[in-house]
């Protein structure tokens, strides 16, 4: 499992219902359901990695998570969890307002367009930085909604999500240092990873 | 010859139609042991032409089982670890009560007077002998094709009875394409000179030919064009174009396609096992089968409140059951908040791609089987 997995899967309370979209190999599903005892399922677009995820005896289902989250009903999942995918999806705060409806939390991981090494780099060329986290060039890219930690946290607030938690990983590693402030966050985080939920309205 | 194993039911059973169909005969084949905590039963629902030699010898072709490369010890559904039934459905000609079955009342088979019957009526069969066996709950029901649709009837109809069904290149409704394709095949059968009106057991013969070309239109749907035309192309059969000095010469017809060659061998094959008035009636049932329908126009509402784990799994090139009726089905699932994976196996080889060797497909079944087996709480299998 990666870092930001072991880290996403110890925000997970054992025994929750959780989906996982994006799922990959299935890894963090299979280690929810195995170690802490989560009824975990996953999503996700490759289809060969949805086959060897059902081998492997995961639930795990073919689709795509700018459609099929429309299907599932209000509240069925206690963690809905999206891995470096936000910025891939095509709509990416309906894929949100989704997460947050089917699920009472979100689990959301994605890569910081506004670290120093970017800013730097397009500042310096002129062009398209391409770093480890961003490896593509932009005309292959499948990454077609970059955004910065700031840009994550004006949307929670305009969509009513509660950050409950964050924090910054830089490689394999938790950048306690990054993560004490936002501002720090947004040019020394390679990585944000937000646990959300549902602000209460009035009168809920 | 294999000893037909079958049981009579002689209370019978109440139609959907409301018609009492006394006594009920189910015929049947099983393989594995059951375990002590009855908790390790999978039925096998089979397809619209099949029976219940699932993993052993038709006893008139002589042919393998028709799934004897899935079932079967260390095998994806794995006979070393699962009890498997597999019975043959209500209204088949293998044994278990239909058109063929000789009546008490008139000494004489059913024939046309067989009543309609459901796809819940085929479960409702299946149910006596699960009750009969004494298992509460069945670990898995698994089916393609018409299999399916028995799979998804048994998950909605007794969900409670089901933890983990496999429906296969199936739908949760018959299209309009599929209806259309099962009335050609009906009226190629009511066409045939032989058909005698449906009486033509009394008359001593069978509507062999209409039957014959029920089946080739059959083949057609079961396959693709790839597999056509990988399998037979344009190729005429050799022997079989007339020569220069041949008055067949004069003809404007050439010789025989492979392909035409192939289809008539598959329908006068199939005229050896199977009844023209079961054809008529499973068709029928078939048919009818709507689960969105039955609970008021909502597919979802099929699923409310089912705990079933599902593993829906459709073929890239199947025409018959597309992967779009799977998604349909997946979609209505996953409205109901239910519990499913879906698969779609790359393969050219249209719908009968379940029956035949696709790796993938087997991965997944034995993978499906192995992590539900986990949520069961089965004990690990030596193959798992």
């Amino acid at each position: 499992m990666r870092f930001d997995q072991e880290l996403i899967a110890g925000m997970v309370a054992p025994h929750s219902r959780v989906l996982d979209i994006g799922c990959g190999d299935g890894s963090l599903i299979g280690y929810l359901s195995q170690e802490k005892g989560c009824d975990a399922q996953g999503i996700e677009l490759d289809m060969k990695a949805v086959t060897q995820s059902v081998a492997h005896g995961l639930p795990v289902m073919h689709g795509d998570a700018d459609t099929v989250l429309a299907d599932y009903p209000d509240d069925t999942f206690d963690y809905v969890v999206l891995q470096r995918t936000l910025q891939a999806v095509e709509y990416p705060r309906d894929v949100l307002r989704h997460m947050l409806r089917i699920g009472r939390s979100a689990l959301v991981s994605f890569p910081n367009f506004g670290h120093w090494r970017l800013r730097w780099h397009l500042l310096r060329t002129g062009r398209m930085p391409m770093t480890s986290v961003w490896p593509t060039p932009w005309y292959e890219t499948a990454n077609i909604h970059p955004c910065t930690i700031y840009d994550f946290f004006a949307l929670c607030e305009e969509d009513g999500y509660e950050v409950c938690k964050w924090m910054v990983v830089n490689g394999n590693r938790q950048s306690r240092l990054a993560g004490q402030s936002p501002h720090l966050a947004n040019l020394f985080g390679e990585q944000g990873l937000f646990l959300l939920r549902r602000k209460m309205r009035a009168g809920q | 010859m294999l000893e037909v194993q079958s049981i009579t039911f002689p209370e019978g059973m109440t139609l959907q139609c409301g018609e009492k169909l006394a006594p009920l005969e189910v015929a049947y084949q099983t393989y594995g042991t059951l375990s002590s905590r009855r908790d390790n039963a999978i039925i096998i629902c089979h397809a619209f032409t099949g029976d219940q030699y699932v993993a052993s010898p038709h006893p008139i072709t002589g042919k393998p089982g028709w799934w004897s490369r899935m079932v079967g010890p260390g095998l994806p559904i794995d006979t070393d670890r699962f009890f498997v039934i597999c019975t043959n459905v209500l209204g088949g000609c293998m044994g278990t009560t239909g058109p063929t079955t000789v009546r008490a009342e008139t000494g004489k088979p059913w024939g046309k007077d067989f009543p309609p019957i459901t796809m819940h009526d085929i479960v409702a069969a299946q149910v006596k002998l699960v009750d009969h066996f004494g298992i509460d709950r069945l670990f898995a029901v698994i089916g393609g094709s018409m299999g399916g649709m028995q799979t998804l009837t048994w998950a909605t109809d007794y969900s409670e009875r089901v933890f983990a069904a496999m429906p296969i290149a199936t739908s949760p409704f018959q299209s309009a394409q599929n209806i259309a394709f099962n009335e050609v095949s009906r009226q190629a059968i009511y066409a045939d000179p032989d058909w005698h009106g449906g009486d033509y057991q009394a008359h001593g013969v069978i509507p062999a030919r209409g039957l014959a070309v029920a089946r080739m239109v059959g083949h057609i749907t079961y396959l693709s064009e790839e597999a056509l035309t990988r399998k037979f192309g344009r190729e005429i059969r050799p022997g079989t174009m007339p020569g220069p000095n041949d008055p067949l010469a004069a003809l404007p017809f050439g010789g025989m396609f492979q392909v035409e060659s192939y289809l008539r061998y598959q329908g006068s094959n199939f005229t050896r096992r199977f009844d023209a008035h079961s054809y008529l009636s499973i068709s029928r049932a078939m048919d009818f089968f709507d689960l969105g329908s039955e609970h008021g126009g909502s597919l979802a509402a099929a699923f409310h409140g089912v705990a079933t784990r599902f593993c829906v799994v459709s073929f890239s090139s199947d025409w018959l059951f597309p992967t779009s009726r799977s998604r349909t089905l997946v979609r209505a699932i996953n409205q109901a908040g239910g519990h499913v994976s879906f698969v779609e196996i790359e393969s050219g080889r249209g719908h009968d791609a379940f029956l035949l060797e696709e790796p993938d497909f087997d991965r997944t079944i034995r993978g499906f089987l192995n992590g539900s087996a986990r949520h069961a709480g089965l004990p690990e299998g030596e193959n798992s």
